[in-house]
């Protein structure tokens, strides 16, 4: 056979590796016990050969676990000790900086042998729903506050589960069935992942993977090589300033175009936080990573060599590098932010390509209800968590309007509400588009959302916030406008705060206004037609309409007319 | 002459309009191109055509099975009518938020589909149920009155209901239909709590949505069907293919137009089981490849796979999660946009890939020599030798190979420094692959071993990849049944009056109420049976039970078949055990000391299958007279090798062809790989083997 030849069987093999992770992470959606995972897809699964090198990742799952679990392996590898790697194992750990991040995230690595000897690894991570310590949130003034913590160990020796750490996790936890559910539902998945691997490599009748792995990373790393040759050489900076927990947070970024590299260096961002915000450099390194292949090379699937031009720098003890033992439960909330930092100083390097800042950070938060206290609570009123990812408007793009209410740069989905009120005696009253909440432009900064959280009669609760942006909204690029900021208040007007824990009483509603994304470029550019069908859909008031956008009092009637009638625009 | 056995089956695809009349066992079946503006014109064509072929007039003929893609088409298009949606306060915008996620992570400019329905035509009133379906808000009926007012007054020609929580409470739904009826005379309603009652708003939503935008729409093109076909003379009932694999009546159908919704490729799983029955095969995945998509269903105990929701008009790439989710009883399918006219590009790393973007019929394939000029998948089979240039559709059209092999080189070989032959190996590896993958994820999510499987392929372009496809899925054995350019539409004739019912409940077995779950079933099976009765009053109709069970806990249920007798004895252990020997089976292993709990009940009522004789199978075999033979590529070998051409229809019952050989048809040609030989069935089926000692000849 030529060689020519065999370079479409290769190719066929790297389509099957990406194949492989993707049944691997669809197996975890299917089996986990975590909420997190099942609806909205806080998962990553991989496969890497036999020095840790990740070959592919799965494309379910979110952005923040994508150097995560590049790195994770090699840490396993280390920890353990190859002597030590028997067929039957299966490892674990929940560790933030060897692992993706924070305690809730567990990741299992699973060595897989074929016709004896060790030919790769398969790992995945899952978010789970809770991990002990003061629960999931800000407030904890360092990790050992935050849940059990497990070090790289092994969960499984020649099949043999060890059942003194499964009796040490069941005693420091929550919810102990539902965390030992997801243990070995992420075994599972590794287990899927393997069988698929045999298979392929008795049909190439190839016995490692070692030619492949080198086709997979010459591939990789040159277009990704190619990619950035072609940016305009140089360097800008980028900052953003966001709430915090108790003092503003600024990230700085100097960004540098070299000839096969790029450089991110966060020095002189903030120094860590004393809460649960801080961000352990993996976490940090994936989202600035993530901001620059979405814009740059966006079709090269990740692995260790298409990742591996991307540099992260960040001194010991900034916010996006926190070291051990600071809390780092909500380190999304910076890492989230991360993006759209690094876009600051892109723009100024490549104009027209990135967007314009949004939400950031999710809009999470969870409700620990439990029967009244004030006064006696009825029979059947129970003690539940819930907990909910929501999304903020999208920052508007050069080209086209920032999404609604919809995650960037986390990949997670929100679940239905029918769905969280099943599962715990929560009542979501109100979960909506935010008018005028998209900062105005050429293209609209995407639109935030309300919600209105309580409770079922006879309970009360703990309101865990997870917000940013109520002092910082999302900044207008290009001379666009800024977005809508977050608002928390009580539905009896008693003010709330956008993190922390805090109580409400029986009968009482958390209300919420999500922020909005900002806008791109002069709002005096933006065509008629948009801002007729924006009035019309009620994604701007008729106030902003007339002030923000100068709709004509003519158009105006027609456009209400128009509705009148029913007429789509 | 017994009008009874006389039936004719019509397949709207979006090329062609198929029609089939069976008359005592004998087929007569037309192609006719679709007629978009008067769907019924290309009807009555083939019905005159396929007459006068079998010598009857129509109104000789007893029955009209119709399945279309017009209901999938005016989602796609958005073709429907002037809709208005209704829902609860705070939820005005739920089918627009969707999952408020992106499909596609790496693209910053990426556009979100926009909702069936635009805000300003979706409204609210004040109402709340809770999650145990009690009412927290009460509707106020002055509330209904006054948006009724609106409504009217914006000229909504339908409008669809959905309310949060209204799967478990109806009144508040039921509430605004009586009241819109009242206040709108003409205006078609549609309620969530009827059309899709199961929990996850968003789904529920869309699903109401998308059946109130097309009702009016199905509506008048059924009646005027009835109408055309009456005044030419077929005055019998005709009945409608729905996506669950069944047919219900037309009022039905124009009442629940959302079920249409992929009765096409429904009819060719229901052929494909068909064929499963005849050669009494339990384990059968069947494979379905046209013009610019591929179409995989598992089939098991001759059943094709169902599933409780799915995806329509995928805007992006075929992308999950870039459509719009329908919630209803259907045949589960996976398609991928891989097909004879998907185009190949090479990508930065400087790989092959191929489709979803499809050359279409105009320009085509470059070897139409239309003008295209980028290489489809017609163009690397006709550079591979699996396709004559000049018998392609019964020589209809002339192919040139030239204009494929300068359109390989062009965009795959100079890239990749490779030669034509090399470029289209590449190609056809390529879109092989991913087929296979896509088979290989549904398998594995289903918890099945393909390689127990027998593949049935059909569709013009299957039969030229499928040989190939077994090889790389590790699958024995391959049937192409006679017909197979038709298949949905005779499907449409073996399918039988069914009806699922179906409705989110949760129970937890720790809680097992036995006489809540007696009731809850038989108002299920009381609902999908009189769905039946109305397409046959005398009918025998069977009930097939399915709970939909989960760990508590856990976002995903896995269905469990319940026996007659379950389902009338309800028995938690009983329950439980059936879960977690199917878990286990899906997940290697159940988990211990968690609750389980059931979400879905659904109850399926259909008429029995009429038995399928099980063929004689040939064993003994003579080869096949081959007249001449051509260079073919070999995937699995990786070479170029001299291949039998053989026509099909020169083929006997019992003859064999060893691989490698092409078998030739007007519709299509039959590659079988060098791995594989052939033996003619005595109901034409090509069943296709791997070689082995035995009938090595």
């Amino acid at each position: 056979m030529t060689k020519k030849l065999n370079n479409v069987f290769y190719q066929v093999m790297w389509n099957r590796l990406i194949s492989v992770v993707e049944e691997q992470a669809q197996a975890l959606v299917r089996t986990a016990f975590s909420t997190s995972v099942r609806e909205a897809g806080d998962l990553s699964a991989g496969v890497y050969d036999v020095n840790g090198q990740m070959l592919a990742q799965a494309v379910t799952g979110t952005p923040g676990h994508v150097n995560a679990m590049a790195d994770a392996v090699s840490h396993f590898i280390r920890r353990i000790g190859r002597e030590n790697i028997f067929d039957g194992d299966v490892y674990i750990t929940n560790d933030p900086w060897e692992g993706t991040g924070h305690l809730h995230d567990i990741t299992v690595v699973t060595p897989s042998f074929y016709q004896g000897s060790l030919v790769g690894f398969f790992a995945c991570t899952a978010h789970v729903v809770d991990i002990g310590g003061r629960g999931f949130g800000a407030d904890a003034a360092s990790v050992y506050e935050e849940g059990i913590y497990i070090p790289i160990m092994k969960f499984f020796d020649r099949g043999e589960v060890d059942q003194t750490l499964v009796s040490l996790v069941r005693g420091n936890v929550r919810e102990p069935d539902q965390l030992i559910g997801d243990m070995y539902a992420l075994t599972t998945c590794n287990e899927i992942g393997h069988r698929r691997l045999s298979a392929m490599m008795d049909e190439f009748n190839i016995g490692d993977l070692e030619d492949i792995a080198h086709f997979i990373f010459d591939n990789s790393r040159r277009a990704t090589i190619e990619k950035i040759a072609a940016l305009p050489r140089g360097s800008a900076n980028g900052e953003m300033t966001v709430d915090g927990f108790d003092k503003p947070i600024t990230l700085k970024v100097k960004l540098t175009i070299y000839e096969d590299t790029i450089v991110s260096d966060f020095t002189d961002s903030s120094s860590v936080d004393k809460k649960g915000i801080n961000c352990p450099m993996v976490y940090a390194k994936a989202y600035a990573c993530y901001a620059l292949k979405c814009a740059i090379a966006p079709e090269i699937p990740n692995n260790a060599a298409s990742l591996e031009p991307f540099i992260m720098k960040a001194p010991e003890n900034t916010i996006v590098n926190a070291k051990h033992p600071a809390p780092v439960a909500l380190r999304h909330i910076v890492g989230h932010f991360v993006p759209d930092t690094v876009y600051n100083a892109l723009d100024k390097l490549i104009p027209n390509l990135v967007p314009a800042e949004g939400a950031g950070c999710l809009c999470n938060f969870q409700v620990s209800l439990r029967p009244r206290t004030d006064v006696p609570a009825p029979m059947d009123a129970i003690r539940s968590e819930v907990l909910t990812f929501n999304s903020g408007g999208a920052g508007a793009r050069p080209e086209y309007d920032g999404l609604n209410a919809t995650a960037f740069p986390s990949g997670v989905m929100t679940m239905p509400i029918e769905a969280t009120e099943h599962a715990g005696p929560v009542i979501i009253w109100r979960k909506e588009l935010r008018p005028d909440s998209g900062g105005i432009g050429k293209t609209r900064g995407g639109l935030g959302q309300y919600m209105e959280v309580g409770a079922q009669e006879g309970h009360e609760f703990d309101f865990q916030a997870m917000f940013d942006r109520v002092e910082h909204p999302a900044l207008g690029r290009q001379g666009g406008g800024n977005g809508g900021p977050t608002t928390i208040a009580r539905d009896d007007g008693a003010k709330m705060f956008g993190k922390g824990k805090q109580f409400v009483p029986h009968g009482r509603r958390v209300v919420l206004a999500f922020p909005g994304g900002a806008g791109y470029g002069d709002v005096s550019e933006r065509d008629l037609k948009s801002v007729k069908r924006d009035f019309a859909r009620g994604y701007i008031s008729q106030q902003s309409a007339q002030q923000d956008y100068g709709l004509s009092q003519d158009d105006i009637a027609q456009v209400l007319e128009s509705i009148e009638k029913g007429e789509a625009f | 002459m017994d009008k009874k056995s006389n039936r004719l089956g019509v397949d709207i695809g979006g090329t062609f309009t198929d029609v089939v009349l069976e008359k005592n066992g004998e087929q007569y079946s037309t192609k006719i191109l679709t007629t978009y503006a008067a769907p019924e014109d290309a009807i009555i064509e083939g019905m005159h055509n396929v007459c006068q072929k079998a010598g009857i007039k129509p109104s000789d003929i007893g029955q009209i099975i119709h399945g279309t893609t017009l209901a999938t088409n005016a989602l796609i298009e958005r073709r429907g009518a002037k809709t208005a949606l209704i829902t609860t306060s705070g939820f005005r915008d739920v089918i627009e938020m969707r999952t408020e996620s992106r499909f596609e992570q790496y693209d910053l400019n990426l556009t979100l589909p926009e909702p069936l329905l635009p805000r300003q035509m979706r409204f609210v009133l004040n109402e709340r149920v809770n999650a145990k379906g009690e009412i927290l808000i009460p509707l106020m009926r002055k509330d209904v009155e006054a948006l009724a007012d609106k409504i009217l007054v914006a000229g909504f020609e339908s409008v669809a209901v959905g309310l949060i929580h209204s799967y478990l409470n109806e009144t508040h739904e039921q509430m605004i239909r009586d009241v819109l009826l009242e206040k709108i005379p003409n205006v078609m309603v549609s309620l969530s709590c009827e059309v899709s009652p199961q929990m996850r708003e968003y789904e529920r939503f869309n699903t109401v949505v998308a059946n109130a935008y097309i009702k009016p729409l199905m509506k008048s093109y059924l009646s005027r069907l009835e109408g055309r076909l009456k005044d030419e003379g077929a005055d019998c009932n005709i009945f409608l293919m729905h996506s669950g694999g069944g047919i219900i009546s037309i009022e039905s159908a124009a009442e629940f137009p959302v079920r249409l919704i992929e009765s096409g490729p429904a009819g060719g799983a229901v052929f494909a089981a068909n064929i499963a029955a005849r050669y009494g095969l339990d384990k059968v995945i069947s494979f379905d490849m046209g013009g610019t998509t591929a179409k995989i269903c598992l089939i098991k105990n001759q059943t094709p796979k169902t599933s409780r929701v799915f995806e329509v008009a995928r805007t992006y790439r075929f992308k999950k999660g870039s459509g719009m989710p329908i919630s209803i009883p259907v045949i589960d399918m996976v398609e991928i946009g891989a097909g004879g006219g998907s185009l190949a590009h090479v990508d930065a790393m400087r790989q092959i890939r191929v489709g979803p973007e499809s050359a279409g019929s105009e320009p085509g394939p470059a070897c139409y020599g239309r003008g295209g000029t980028k290489p489809a998948v017609t163009d690397a089979d006709l550079v591979l030798g699996k396709l004559d240039a000049d018998n392609f559709a019964g020589g209809s059209i002339k192919l040139d190979k030239d204009n494929s092999a300068a359109a390989l080189e062009d965009v795959l070989g100079k890239p990749l420094e490779m030669n034509a032959l090399n470029a289209a190996f590449g190609l056809a590896e390529v879109v092989d692959e991913n087929m296979a993958n896509a088979a290989r994820v549904h398998a594995v999510e289903n918890g099945e071993d393909l390689s127990e499987y027998t593949m049935i392929a059909f569709g013009g372009a299957a039969p030229l990849h499928a040989g190939r496809l077994c090889e790389k899925l590790g699958v024995d054995r391959l049937l192409v049944p006679q017909g197979a350019g038709v298949g949905s539409a005779i499907g449409f004739l073996r399918a039988p009056y069914s009806f699922e019912a179906n409705r989110s409940v949760y129970m937890r077995l720790s809680d097992f109420d036995e006489d809540k779950i007696k009731s809850l079933l038989n108002g299920l099976k009381q609902e999908a049976t009189s769905f039946v009765r109305n397409c046959d009053p005398d009918a025998d109709i069977l009930s097939d039970y399915k709970v939909y069970m989960r760990y508590s806990g856990q976002g995903w249920e896995i269905p469990i078949s319940l026996t007659q007798d379950q389902a009338s004895h309800p028995n938690a252990q009983v329950f439980e055990a059936s879960f977690e020997k199917d878990y286990s089976n899906l997940f290697g292993r159940s988990v211990e000391g968690m609750d389980i709990e059931i979400t879905v009940w659904s109850v399926n009522a259909t008429t029995p299958l009429k038995p399928v004789a099980r063929i004689a199978e040939e064993t003994v075999a003579d080869l096949a007279p081959i007249d001449h033979s051509r260079l073919m590529f070999d995937a699995a070998l990786g070479v170029n090798v001299d291949a039998g051409i053989i026509e099909r229809a020169s083929i006997m019952s019992g003859s064999v062809v060893t691989g490698p050989a092409a078998i030739t048809e007007d519709e299509t040609t039959i590659i079988v790989p060098s791995s594989r030989q052939v033996i003619c069935q005595p109901d034409g089926c090509i069943d296709m083997t791997r070689k082995s000692e035995e009938i090595g000849l």
